[in-house]
C-alpha cells in the first residue's frame, strides 16, 4: 500500500474549507502517440492546438444542446459547491463542481460571447493557454462523471457532460489519458478491457465449471461462443478475473442454471464496458456498442443480458438504442438490454428460484448505488426501480440489510471515487481521498450495526472499494456483488421452471 | 417633441430589439442543437406529463435548489417572486384598460413584490460577498447584475414612496411606446433613471447568465423522457448517418 495519510473515520461527513491548488500536481498518465493514433486522434499535442481546440469546441457545442445550455445558463448560486465527492476528499476549491466548469467556461466566455470578446475580466473570461490547458487536464481528470452535482443544480447542469467534452476536445488535439485511451484501444483489438485473449477465457469458464462441481456437486455450466442460445450474457471483463467480481459470474450462471434458460458469453463481444463514453466520443462508444451487436446476431439469440457495471449500464440502457439500435431481431418482449438484477428478481418473483437466505446468515448487508445506476439509467421498467431491484434482490436472499445515511443513497448516493476512467494507479491519492463520504457512511452503519458486506453492481466500484477502503481500515473483504450473495443463497435443483 | 423625448425613444425601441432579437435567437439555438443521447438525470418520469410536472417543478418551485440549499431557495424565491409580482404591477403600463380587480390589487401586489425582491437581492448579495465558496466562484459580472436590479428595484420604490413622480405622464409616455404612437418623455429625474436602469437591464439580458429564464426548460438532464428502452421510440443521434471512425 502506498503511504498516503487519511483522516480517521467518525462517520461524519463534513464540508471543508477551500484549498487551493491542493490537487493541482495530479496528473494522470498520459496517452501515447501510438495509443491516440489507433483511435483516431492525433498522436501527440498539435503545434495549433489551441485553433484545434476552439474549433472542436466550437463543433461540439453545435451538436450538444446539454452543452450549449450549460454553457449559458449558470448563474454561480453555489448550491453545487459541496456536493462533490472530490471536493469532500480534497479540499481542492477546483473540486466544487461549479468551479470545474468555469474552466471550460472562462474559455467558452473568450472566444464565443460579446461580454467575454470585450470585457474578459469583467466576465470571468480568459485566454486559453497553456495553462488554461493544463488545469483542464488536471480538474477533467478529477471527475468521476458521477452526476451527483447536477441533482442539486436548480438547471440540472451535468458536470458530467462537461468533462466528457472537455476529454473529446483534448483528445482531438492530441492529449488523452493513457488509461482510458489504452482500454478502448484494448476493446477494439481483443474485444474486452483487460486485453484478455480468447483461450485465457475459454480456461477460465472451463475452471468455474470444476469449481462450481465441486463446491455444489452439480454440473453448471458457464458456456462461451456457443450458438443459439436464448441469451448471450455480457459481462464486464473483470468478471472473468477479478476478485470478487468473479463470485458474481459464478451466481449468473447458477441463475440461468436454475431458470433452465440456454446462455453463452462471447469471447470478442466479452466486455460490457464501454470507455468511449468518459472521454466524451460517440463514434468510439458507438463502435464499442455495435461488436456487442454484431455478436448477438450472429450468435442468434434472443436476449441480451448483462452483467453488474455501472457505467456500462447507462450505456446499454440509455444510449444502446440510440447507438445502434433498432434491436429488431431480438425477442420484442424483453428489453435490450436486460440488467441481470432485473432478471433474476423476476425470476425469484415467478418462483423460479429456491433461496436459502440463512447461506448469508453471517453477512450484514449494506447496498451502495452506482452513481450511472442511480443517476442515469433505470431499472424494472419503473421510476425509480434502479433503487428497488437491487435492494428486492438482496432482501430475498439475506436476512439481515441495512441502509446507509439518507442523503448518501439513491438519487444522493456518493461516489465510489473511482469511476469514470480515473480508475488508474497514477490517480490512487485522488481515489483514496474521493472515497471519504462513502467511507464515512460505510463506517457508519459497520459501527451501529455490524454491516460487513459492502453489496455492488459495478465493476469499477469493486475494484475501487476493494483496493482503496483499506487506507481507512476496512477490510477489503467487505466488498461483493449482489450476485455473489443470490449465488451462496441459491438452492440448486431446488425450484420447477418454466422456461 | 424635445430632444430628451427622443433620445429616450429611440434607446427605448434600440433596448426592445435588443432584449427581443437576443433572446429569442438565444432560445433558438438552445432549440435547435441537438442532443446526441438521452441524458436524463434519473430516476426520471418515463411520460410526456410527468417530464413536464417535473420541469415545472424547478420553473415554479425551484424544486432542485430546494434539495440542494435551503438557504440559497430562500434568497431567490423570494426575490424571483418579488419579480413576479413587480411585472404584474407594471403591466398597467403596457396593457389597458385592464380588468377591474386589477387596481384593486395592484398596489399591494407592486408593494409586497418590491420588498421581496430588495429582501432577495440584498440576501444573495450577502451570500457572494461573505459565504466563502461562492465568493470564489463569483465573477465582477454576478455582483453587477444584482446591483443594476437593487438598483432598479430602489430607484422605483423610491419613486412610490418618497418622491413622486407624475404617474399619468408616466403612463402616458410608457402605453405610447407599447402602441408604436410615441409621447413626450416625463422629464423626472427619478423617472429617468428607473427608466435608463430598466434599459441597460434589457440590453444586458441576452448576453447574460439571465438567459436562465429561457435556458431552464431546455436543460436536457431534466427536460428528457427516460423512455430509452422502448421499442417504439427511439432517440436518433445527429451522427446517425456518419460513420464512425
Ligand atoms: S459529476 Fe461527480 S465528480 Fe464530477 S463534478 Fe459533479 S459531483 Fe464531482
Ligand atoms: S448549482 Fe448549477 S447554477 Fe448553481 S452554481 Fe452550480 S452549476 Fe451553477
Amino acid at each position: 500500500m502506498a503511504d498516503i495519510a487519511t483522516p480517521k473515520l467518525d462517520g461524519k461527513i463534513r464540508i471543508p474549507l477551500m484549498e487551493e491548488g491542493a490537487t493541482a500536481h495530479y496528473h494522470t498518465l498520459e496517452s501515447s502517440p501510438a495509443l491516440n493514433e489507433a483511435l483516431g486522434y492525433p498522436g501527440e499535442l498539435v503545434d495549433n492546438w489551441q485553433e484545434k481546440a476552439i474549433e472542436k469546441f466550437r463543433e461540439v457545442l453545435d451538436t450538444n444542446k446539454a452543452l450549449r445550455v450549460f454553457m449559458d445558463i449558470c448563474v454561480k448560486c453555489g448550491s453545487c459547491t459541496d456536493k462533490c465527492h472530490y471536493f469532500i476528499g480534497t479540499h481542492d476549491s477546483r473540486n466544487m463542481p461549479v468551479a470545474r466548469q468555469d474552466l471550460m467556461r472562462k474559455v467558452y466566455r473568450r472566444y464565443f460571447t460579446l461580454g467575454g470578446k470585450l470585457f474578459p475580466k469583467l466576465v470571468g473570461a480568459e485566454d486559453f493557454t497553456k495553462e488554461v490547458l493544463d488545469e483542464w487536464y488536471t480538474y477533467f481528470h478529477q471527475c468521476s462523471q458521477c452526476r451527483r452535482c447536477s441533482v442539486f443544480c436548480p438547471y440540472g447542469i451535468d458536470t458530467a457532460e462537461i468533462s466528457m467534452a472537455a476529454r473529446l476536445i483534448m483528445n482531438h488535439i492530441g492529449l488523452g489519458s493513457k488509461y482510458s485511451n489504452e482500454i478502448i484501444g484494448k476493446v477494439y483489438n481483443t474485444g474486452n478491457n483487460l486485453g484478455i485473449p480468447a483461450p485465457a477465457l475459454q480456461g477460465t469458464m472451463e475452471f468455474l465449471e470444476e469449481d462450481v462441481q465441486e463446491a455444489t456437486g452439480v454440473d453448471v455450466r458457464y458456456p462461451m461462443d456457443e450458438k443459439g442460445t436464448e441469451v448471450l450474457l455480457i459481462p464486464p471483463s473483470a468478471d472473468f478475473f477479478s476478485a470478487p467480481h468473479v463470485d458474481s459470474l459464478i451466481g449468473y450462471g447458477k441463475v440461468f442454471h436454475e431458470a433452465g434458460i440456454s446462455w453463452t458469453v462471447s469471447s470478442y463481444a466479452s466486455e460490457f464496458a464501454n470507455f468511449g463514453m468518459f472521454v466524451g466520443d460517440f463514434h468510439a462508444m458507438r463502435k464499442i456498442a455495435q461488436r456487442i451487436k454484431d455478436v448477438a446476431r450472429e450468435f442468434g439469440v434472443k436476449r441480451i443480458i448483462v452483467g453488474e457495471c455501472g457505467h456500462a449500464w447507462r450505456v446499454g440502457h440509455s444510449f444502446w438504442n440510440t447507438l445502434v439500435g433498432p434491436w429488431d431481431f431480438l425477442d420484442s418482449r424483453y428489453p435490450v438490454p436486460q440488467h441481470i438484477c432485473e432478471f433474476t428478481l423476476d425470476l425469484i418473483k415467478r418462483g423460479g428460484l429456491k433461496l436459502d437466505k440463512s447461506a448469508n446468515d453471517e453477512r450484514i448487508v449494506t447496498f451502495h448505488d452506482s452513481c450511472n445506476v442511480a443517476r442515469a439509467s433505470s431499472m424494472g421498467g419503473y421510476e425509480g426501480g434502479q433503487f428497488e431491484v437491487p435492494r428486492d434482490l438482496i432482501k430475498a436472499t439475506c436476512n439481515n440489510f441495512v441502509e446507509m445515511a439518507e442523503d448518501t443513497i439513491k438519487e444522493s448516493t456518493y461516489c465510489c471515487g473511482g469511476g469514470g476512467g480515473l480508475l488508474t494507479d497514477d490517480l490512487m491519492e485522488l481515489r483514496i481521498q474521493g472515497v471519504l463520504p462513502r467511507a464515512q457512511a460505510l463506517h457508519a452503519v459497520m459501527e451501529s450495526h455490524g454491516v460487513n458486506y459492502l453489496a455492488l453492481i459495478c465493476a469499477i466500484c469493486k475494484a475501487q472499494f476493494s483496493k482503496v477502503l483499506p487506507y481507512y481500515d476496512i477490510p477489503m473483504e467487505v466488498v461483493g456483488g449482489i450476485h455473489q450473495l443470490v449465488g451462496d443463497a441459491i438452492v440448486l435443483g431446488g425450484a420447477k421452471h418454466e422456461v | 417633441m424635445t430632444s430628451l423625448s427622443m433620445v429616450y425613444i429611440i434607446l427605448y425601441y434600440i433596448a426592445f430589439a435588443i432584449l427581443l432579437g437576443g433572446f429569442l435567437f438565444k432560445i433558438w439555438r438552445f432549440a435547435k442543437t441537438p442532443a446526441p443521447l438521452v441524458i436524463v438525470g434519473t430516476p426520471g418520469a418515463k411520460s410526456g406529463i410527468g417530464t413536464a410536472a417535473r420541469v415545472a417543478s424547478d420553473a415554479l418551485l425551484f424544486r432542485s435548489l430546494f434539495r440542494g440549499n435551503r438557504w440559497i431557495w430562500v434568497g431567490a424565491y423570494c426575490f424571483h417572486f418579488g419579480l413576479l409580482f413587480l411585472i404584474f404591477r407594471h403591466l398597467r403600463y403596457f396593457v389597458w384598460p385592464l380588468p377591474m380587480w386589477y387596481s384593486q390589487v395592484e398596489q399591494l401586489v407592486g408593494v409586497t413584490g418590491g420588498i421581496m425582491v430588495v429582501i432577495g437581492i440584498v440576501w444573495l448579495l450577502g451570500r457572494r460577498f461573505f459565504h466563502a465558496r461562492t465568493r470564489y466562484i463569483s465573477a465582477f459580472s454576478d455582483y453587477f447584475v444584482l446591483f443594476l436590479l437593487l438598483a432598479i428595484a430602489a430607484s422605483g420604490l423610491l419613486i412610490k414612496f418618497r418622491v413622486r413622480t407624475d404617474i399619468i405622464a408616466v403612463k402616458t409616455f410608457m402605453l405610447g411606446l407599447a402602441r408604436l404612437h410615441p409621447q413626450p418623455v416625463p422629464a423626472d429625474p427619478w423617472f429617468l433613471l428607473h427608466f435608463s436602469l430598466v434599459l441597460a437591464l434589457l440590453v444586458y439580458f441576452p448576453f447574460s447568465k439571465l438567459m436562465h429564464a429561457g435556458g431552464i426548460f431546455f436543460s436536457p438532464t431534466r427536460n428528457q423522457i427516460d423512455w430509452t428502452r422502448s421499442t417504439e421510440r427511439r432517440h436518433v443521434s445527429p451522427f446517425e448517418n456518419t460513420k464512425s471512425a
